[in-house]
């Protein structure tokens, strides 16, 4: 455990990338431009994107704890930067798709945050009427397609809307997240040799967390340098601060610019790491407390960007508040709608079986 | 006789098979280190070291493919995935790969792996952590599959099924792991330390593969179930006061024909219970070979009571659950017929 827990902080601290033309000319590009600064309003931007993720999961964990949401349900505190960043980096059309801790992706492409905890506690307002859960669910108007609970399922499907770009002349990438525990899915190189093949428009974002469950990556994984495992096709990636919301946006561009200019997919090995358990009946004991309570001391995505808006931007604590009391009132009114809303009729359970 | 948790008879069953024969290695997805998601593998790592409990990459079809490959070559490999719905990826090796190596050798490679999962709904896990994919395997010959409804089948089939030199698809209703649950979800289930069959010999046994049991003598009508569905038709022969026949299947492939052929000859009725959908169900072939051994004994159509033909939902779980009132409409109508 301990060793473990070495290597993947060495790790951390020096991020390679492969050795192949493409990714070494990616990563000279990279380390060029370096962390670019945020602006005082790409900061307060990304500091409130990732404030709402963290108090609406913080909500859903509560109401888990109430009883008004049932079964699973996967937090995604400790990760927000990862999401936040790459959307940053995205244009319209842009598409997301992602494993099962899910919620984050729904709140940062824009989808109401009253539909998404509406579906976790099963209502019909939610955005797939109660019928879906926590981790399944879509909105076809914020370009999300999904929310799926098998993991590394969602990565064949991400190759394939990449594919669709493609073949529809639009100019839009696929963004496709999975973790480091998908990355051991078959189905995952399958894509991986097919998206560069045909020089697919997908950015593959592997959420490296550190633990695929209860199983630390070094105790499941070969490669544990996950930006590599693109090597043998020639999809160059790289590793990324995944606590540093500048640096992922920095990393999303080039990634991005690269699938839309017809080169093909790109690997991001975001190393982040999530406080909570893998689910809510986990109570994490394969790792130290010491080890979470140093990475929300010393890596918070969200306290790094606070810290800037305090020490660099000059933000005063009124205006803080005012952030953060805006998020609570979308959580709270959120919550207060997840819990009111009504059941799905029972007529509801055959509709969407076929047309 | 000590008293056993589902989740603690299974163990007690890998733990015994490890100890009496070191062809026997278990893995899978959290298994080792960190004992199984159900904590049904707790403890065998330290015990046994990490070359016979081990933990895996989330990757069933290379669980899977290795185990059968291990099995080719003389180990027993016991292996889990971690829900059942997670087998898909698997579904190729199994189908392909163990189900078949027997036949196309002409018998100079066996499979004996036994692939654990658990199945069944009621704990809220929406379309991929709920379904009962027997079907999908029953359907395959070469293949044996069990679903124990108790801890004490649990334990003597597990260790049947692993000492078995087939491969058996060995699912465990998840919702029967701390009690037998019976559709009553507002009820708190009996614990199995309170249920006879908790108590559990802590030593070798075995329960043997394709043998039913009788778990309410009846007169009325049968009912044929397994898993959770077992209790969920005691319930419902309790609240409707129809002297029901219970058969537990105990396991599906081989099938206990002669158990239930016996017994719907004497009741004359048959009603069949499973969790999964409808439609080419194992209920279907229930239903099928029912009125082929016992149609000039049969008073009333034979009735199936399932999961609905959707997948299954987040929030209406108690809809699609076929829980004791839809059970004892079945029995009603199968009475009134």
């Amino acid at each position: 455990m301990a060793v473990a827990a070495r290597k993947a902080s060495r790790s951390d601290a020096v991020p390679s990338a492969v050795k192949s033309r493409a990714a070494r000319k990616a990563q000279s590009s990279a380390q060029k431009k370096g962390v670019a600064s945020f602006t005082k309003e790409e900061d307060l931007f990304a500091y409130r994107e990732m404030l709402l993720i963290r108090r609406f999961e913080e909500k859903a964990g509560q109401m888990y704890g109430m009883g008004l949401i049932g079964g699973f349900c996967h937090l995604y505190i400790g990760q927000e930067a990862v999401v936040v960043g790459m959307q940053m980096a995205t244009k319209e059309g842009d598409q997301v798709i992602t494993g099962y801790r899910d919620h984050g992706h729904m709140l940062a492409c824009g989808m109401d945050a009253k539909g998404v905890m509406a579906e976790l506690t099963g209502r019909r307002g939610g955005y797939s009427k109660g019928k879906g859960g926590s981790m399944h669910m879509f909105s076809k108007e914020k370009n999300f397609y999904g929310g799926h609970g098998i993991v590394g399922a969602q990565v064949s499907l991400g190759t394939g809307i990449a594919f669709a770009n493609r073949y529809r002349k639009n100019d839009a990438v696929c963004l496709t997240y999975f973790g480091d525990g998908a990355a051991n899915q078959g189905q995952v190189y399958e894509s991986f040799n097919m998206a560069e093949l045909w020089k697919l428009p997908v950015v593959y974002i592997i959420e490296n967390n550190r633990y695929a469950m209860g199983t630390a990556v070094s105790r499941a994984s070969a490669q544990t340098d996950f930006s590599k495992r693109g090597a043998s096709f020639n999809i160059p990636g790289e590793q990324v601060d995944g606590m540093d919301v500048r640096a992922v946006k920095a990393a999303g561009e080039r990634a991005i610019e690269w699938a839309r200019s017809g080169k093909g997919p790109y690997i991001l090995e975001m190393q982040t790491y999530r406080y909570r358990g893998h689910s809510m009946s986990d109570p994490a004991k394969y790792r130290s407390k010491d080890e979470v309570q140093r990475m929300r001391e010393e890596h918070d995505p969200i306290e790094q960007v606070r810290r800037r808006l305090i020490d660099q931007w000059k933000l005063s604590e009124d205006e803080l508040k005012a952030v953060d009391a805006k998020v609570r009132e979308i959580v709270n009114e959120a919550a207060e709608f997840a819990t009111n809303d009504p059941e799905p009729d029972a007529a509801e359970l055959y509709t969407d079986v076929l047309r | 006789m000590p008293r056993m948790t589902m989740i603690e008879a299974i163990r007690s069953a890998i733990d015994i098979a490890m100890e009496r024969d070191r062809r026997v290695v278990v893995f899978g997805e959290d298994v080792g280190y960190f004992g199984g998601v159900f904590r049904c593998t707790a403890g065998l790592q330290q015990k046994y070291g990490r070359t016979r409990c081990f933990d895996t990459p989330i990757s069933e079809l290379g669980i899977v493919g290795t185990a059968i490959g291990m099995a080719a070559y003389g180990l027993k490999p016991c292996v889990e995935v971690q829900f059942a719905d997670y087998v898909y990826p698997a579904y190729d090796q199994i189908v392909s790969e163990a189900a078949r190596i027997r036949y196309r050798s002409n018998g100079q490679f066996t499979c004996p792996i036994v692939i654990r999962m658990p199945s069944g709904g009621g704990i809220f896990g929406g379309q991929t952590h709920s379904q009962s994919p027997e079907a999908l395997f029953t359907h395959v010959c070469g293949l044996k599959v069990v679903v124990p409804s108790n801890p004490r089948d649990a334990k003597g089939l597990l260790i049947a099924a692993i000492d078995d030199p087939d491969p058996v698809i060995f699912f465990e209703p998840k919702r029967l792991y701390n009690g037998p649950f019976d559709g009553h979800h507002e009820r708190p289930v009996t614990p199995w330390s309170r249920h006879p069959l908790g108590e559990v010999d802590a030593g070798h046994f075995t329960v043997p593969l394709g043998k039913a049991e009788v778990r309410r003598k009846g007169d009325s009508v049968t009912v044929l179930a397994y898993g959770t569905m077992v209790y969920v038709a005691e319930a419902a022969a309790e609240e409707t006061g129809i002297d029901a026949e219970i058969i537990d299947l105990r396991t599906l492939l081989p099938l206990d024909l002669d158990c239930i052929v016996e017994s719907v000859r004497k009741t004359g009725r048959c009603v069949v219970v499973h969790e999964a959908t409808l439609t080419s169900g194992f209920g279907a072939e229930l239903a099928a070979l029912v009125q082929e051994h016992c149609f000039y004994h049969l008073e009333a159509p034979v009735g199936r009571v399932t999961g609905w033909d959707t997948p299954y939902p987040h929030a209406q779980e108690w809809d699609y659950f076929p829980g004791p009132a839809r059970v004892g409409e079945a029995l009603v109508r199968a009475m009134e017929a």
